[in-house]
């Protein structure tokens, strides 16, 4: 895909900041894990150095790591009365604003990612930042190395809370005017927490706590078994031989 | 007597025709020049991504249609990549080309929205009625392999949901088309959807001319674009602007070529630059990639022609079997019964993989912890991007070219707001 082989991006990262950077080449992606402290002087290196010359801000998003890998249903274990299909957990969807799950001391809750693209030499990267406070998620703000990831951070601020410091506007940017909490969180309820109507009598629009059950009609699973090994055995196959 | 004159505040949208939706823009004005602009966003948020962490992979592929709701297949195409990538399954070269085909229906689809709807903000009302014509014409092959002329959810991973039909759907007479003109609006229509597409792609740039014919000479139009909105390209590289924006400012970077994914390797097409990156530049750059789209469609339809073959991979831990087996065998049933309940677990991992979207890179970024539904889903909306640097770009033009420079960003809230 790329003029150059991707390992070599990631051979020159190691070599330009050596332990700075936990780097990871995986289907041609580069990702580089990076602490909060020395994000700057990463990304301006990354943005100005001719073997990088990341000029384009693709994406920064945020990411809230509370529950990975967690599921509902029990796959592993089997008793006299055969798998266990009772939904168990919170996950995404199941519970209300009173019932949220409580996210105790989780390290590396949030994090903040990072996506660069650079023109001149045709590659991609990924640059993560873990939050050190998951009660206060901070990382530096990159608006002064490329001006465009201003919304972006200012995306992530609004659906995750993560702060970005040193942003010149860190409003809320998509959810509503006076919005309370942070929509994307993994304890934030998928049905919401207010609901908005117009009340004729008052004659105006009132915001009362939500009426709709919090549902989800799919289980979240992890298999380990061999449907997914198997599914991997036949996508190498060569099908079109079949 | 000297007067105090203060600038005023003032309210562009959310309800405004020149918004192209629900942008409120909260405008400083100096009389008639602009001071400061700032983009109120997010009042069409439905949080996509969100709603994508509770549901398995597949049922999520609906919601992209509906992020930018003009160039619907392109959205679909970067989130069933990104799936693909970590599935590590292949895509059948069939259904690679149909995707790269519909992926170039939908840039006509979207830049003949763009044009017509650009041009009516700037005032010249007929080229909506002549882009809109052709429009139509293209959402019925939507119609035509999907059921649905917008929101297809056609794209599924590992190929294409099906094969492309045998037969167009025809007119039938009404007190609306009669006659002569009903006879012409089924004369494409005779024989299979490829040969539908064969005739419209023959017919097509004669459309474009006349699109050009209304506006590239147009002096009122030139008045409206040239010179407005400029963006060097040191700027639109800082901003994350990506697509037209881009290439308008005369960097020459598509990812079609850069980075090709499905079949765009093979074609044969070019990339239209522009030279001052005003907004009258990306206009020819948008009208010569509708003409450049259609041949890549024509090389397509020539493939399609003649290389029968599957349209989805076989691999029923992802995609279901056909319907017939089911009714015998019963793994084929039990295949149908786990994909439509449990869906497939996508083994742990985190992508992004993009499409150059008829609007700029549209990218999807996918953190899967093993499990049926996605851990984390974003979406790089190039739009999103694009708005963001409207507060530098507009300050000191006119009131006036704040709404020629919406239109050249081609904003389409669905996938500002997402």
């Amino acid at each position: 895909m790329t003029d150059t082989p991707i390992n070599s991006l990631a051979e020159r990262l190691a070599a330009r900041f050596g332990d700075t950077l936990k780097i990871s080449a995986v289907r041609n992606e580069v990702t580089a894990e990076v602490a909060a402290a020395d994000l700057l002087a990463v990304a301006t290196a990354l943005r100005d150095e001719a073997p990088f010359r990341f000029g384009v801000p693709i994406d920064v998003c945020g990411v809230d790591y509370m529950s990975y890998g967690q599921t509902e249903w029990d796959t592993e274990t089997v008793s006299g009365t055969g798998f266990s299909r009772g939904v168990e957990g919170e996950a995404v969807g199941r519970f209300a604003w009173s019932d949220r799950p409580r996210a105790d001391a989780l390290p590396n809750r949030f994090a903040s990612v990072v996506h660069l693209l650079s023109l001149e030499n045709n590659q991609r990267l990924r640059l993560r930042t873990f939050c050190e406070d998951d009660t206060l998620p901070v990382v530096p703000s990159l608006t002064g190395i490329w001006p465009g990831v201003n919304w972006f951070e200012r995306e992530s601020f609004d659906l995750y809370g993560i702060i970005y410091e040193g942003h010149p506007d860190l409003r809320r940017i998509l959810t509503d005017y006076g919005f309370v909490g942070h929509p994307f969180r993994k304890d934030f309820p998928l049905i919401g927490n207010v609901e908005v109507r117009y009340d004729p009598e008052q004659k105006r629009v009132v915001y009362e706590p939500v009426s709709i059950e919090p549902r989800v009609l799919v289980p979240r699973v992890i298999r380990d078994d061999a449907d997914l090994l198997q599914a991997k055995a036949e996508a190498a196959d060569n099908w079109r031989n079949n | 007597m000297a007067q105090e004159i203060r600038n005023y505040t003032m309210n562009f949208g959310p309800q405004h025709p020149a918004a192209h939706g629900v942008l409120r823009l909260v405008l400083e004005m100096d009389g008639e020049t602009v001071v400061r602009a700032d983009p109120h966003v997010g009042l069409l948020h439905r949080g996509t991504e969100k709603l994508a962490e509770s549901k398995p992979f597949n049922q999520s592929i609906g919601y992209m249609d509906r992020l930018d709701y003009v160039s619907m297949m392109c959205n679909e195409h970067a989130y069933v990549r990104a799936i693909e990538t970590l599935l590590g399954i292949e895509v059948p070269e069939r259904a690679q080309y149909i995707r790269t085909m519909f992926d170039e229906i939908t840039r006509i689809l979207n830049h003949l929205m763009w044009v017509g709807s650009n041009a009516l903000d700037l005032g010249a009302m007929a080229v909506f009625l002549y882009a809109f014509r052709e429009r139509e014409e293209l959402m019925d092959v939507y119609e035509a392999v999907s059921g649905a002329r917008m929101h297809a959810t056609y794209y599924r991973p590992g190929g294409v949901y099906r094969d492309l039909p045998d037969h167009m759907s025809q007119y039938r007479e009404s007190p609306w088309h009669k006659g002569k003109d009903l006879k012409r609006l089924n004369s494409w229509r005779e024989g299979s959807m490829l040969d539908y597409l064969e005739a419209f792609t023959n017919d097509f740039p004669t459309k474009v001319d006349e699109y050009e014919e209304l506006l590239t000479n147009n002096r009122i139009w030139k008045q409206r674009t040239v010179g407005i909105g400029v963006i060097p390209p040191e700027k639109a590289q800082a901003w994350g602007m990506t697509g037209v924006m881009l290439r308008g400012s005369g960097i020459a970077w598509d990812l079609r070529k850069k980075q090709p994914y499905a079949k765009y390797a093979e074609m044969d097409f070019d990339i239209p630059v522009g030279v001052g990156g005003d907004c009258y530049d990306r206009y020819l750059v948008r009208v010569e990639e509708m003409r450049q789209s259609n041949r890549i469609i024509k090389q397509c339809v020539q493939w399609l022609k003649a290389n029968p073959g599957p349209v989805i991979v076989q691999n029923y831990k992802v995609a279901p079997p056909h319907r017939e087996n089911m009714k015998e065998d019963m793994e084929a049933l039990i295949h149908h019964f786990k994909l439509f309940t449990e869906g497939y677990g996508v083994p742990a991992g985190e992508t992004y993989a993009a499409v150059e979207a008829p609007k700029g890179e549209f990218g999807c970024y996918l953190v899967s912890d093993g499990a049926n539904k996605p851990f984390r889903v974003h979406l790089r909306a190039p739009g999103f991007a694009h708005l963001s640097s409207m507060d530098a770009i507009v300050r000191g033009h006119m009131l006036a070219d704040v709404v020629a420079m919406i239109g050249t960003y081609d904003l389409v809230f669905g996938e500002v707001d997402r």
